[in-house]
């Protein structure tokens, strides 16, 4: 039985976020003034088909951290859902 | 006497190998081969080069997929070795990918695609990549990358230092390290790093782009021929 593994990955806090910096000066110019800060990440789905949560999790946080983020200047976050 | 093999890689979506197989091969006595990035085979190289361009289109993260492409197992087992590796911009990524080299890189601090002529000074001539060049030689190598920002967390920066890592700065043209001189954001203007081992150095500059009068510098010649000397003499 499948999972899906919805894996968000972040930048560090410490980590200039160039990208987040543009867009939050692109909503602060169209008015939002208390839009505060904006940070942008990687949203990834990936389909794992094994019977038992925790292989699935332990595929998932592998995944997570040999390929989907870098460690050095990301943190990745690991949800699972059953999918029927 | 027979030619020296020097390997450039080439990934999916690499666009400098051929201008580094041309540099290399305008030095006598070597050879380049161009190595697939499917295949197992270094083919004899004594050196080894992963070149510019944008393997995998830098999905995900430039460098990420392609580090885990076949050829990089004979790669790092080849560093590992202590045999020389040269990355060059997305060769540096890779690198970093890899951890055959420690930090990372990302989105240029004004957010620009920057292509341009840049000078970097060389603060560490005592490796094998860098000995034909005069101590804080300043050079002009231009360089062409969107995600050049150097991080690595404090105590691997101090590490760095303390090992006399950082082979390159982006200096001015009277060689002061200061923050106008930066053209990516990249801290402590890191420009180009080596392992501790020193057989493993990665750049973002192009030094195949400043081996020929009519690109405009020669200044990377320098880089190329310390390195062939090298693997001449061992």
């Amino acid at each position: 039985m499948p999972y899906l593994a919805k894996i968000k990955v972040t930048l560090r806090q410490s980590i200039l976020d160039v990208q987040g910096k543009a867009v939050d000066h692109a909503l602060k110019n169209l008015g939002y003034r208390t839009v505060e800060s904006t940070r942008i990440g990687k949203y990834i789905e990936v389909t794992i088909n094994e019977e038992e949560i925790v292989e699935a999790e332990r595929i998932g946080s592998e995944i997570s951290r040999k390929l989907l983020s870098n460690p050095v200047m990301e943190n990745y976050s690991l949800e699972l859902e059953h999918i029927k | 006497m027979s030619e020296i093999i020097v390997g450039v890689v080439v990934f999916p979506g690499s666009n400098c190998d051929h201008d580094t197989e041309y540099a290399v091969a305008s030095f006598s006595g070597i050879k380049p081969v161009m190595l697939w990035h499917n295949d197992h085979d270094l083919q004899g190289a004594k050196a080894i080069i992963l070149p510019g361009g944008f393997s995998y289109g830098d999905y995900l993260r430039a460098g990420s997929i392609a580090r885990f492409s076949p050829i990089m197992q004979e790669v790092i087992d080849f560093a590992d070795k202590g045999f020389p590796v040269l990355g060059i911009c997305n060769g540096f990524q890779v690198l970093l990918e890899s951890g055959l080299l420690d930090g990372s890189l990302s989105r240029n601090r004004d957010k620009k695609f920057l292509c341009c002529q840049t000078t970097v000074k060389a603060v560490n001539r005592a490796t094998i990549f860098t000995s034909l060049y005069k101590e804080d030689e300043i050079l002009s190598i231009p360089i062409a990358h969107g995600e050049g920002n150097y991080f690595a967390p404090p105590e691997v920066i101090e590490s760095l230092e303390e090992h006399d890592q950082i082979v390159f700065k982006y200096s001015d043209a009277q060689g002061l390290v200061t923050e106008e001189s930066n053209p990516n954001g990249s801290l402590k203007n890191i420009a180009g790093i080596i392992n501790r081992q020193g057989n493993v150095l990665g750049l973002m500059p192009h030094p195949e782009r400043a081996s020929e009068k009519r690109l405009g510098s020669l200044d990377g010649r320098g880089l190329f021929e310390s390195l062939f000397r090298h693997i001449a003499c061992v």
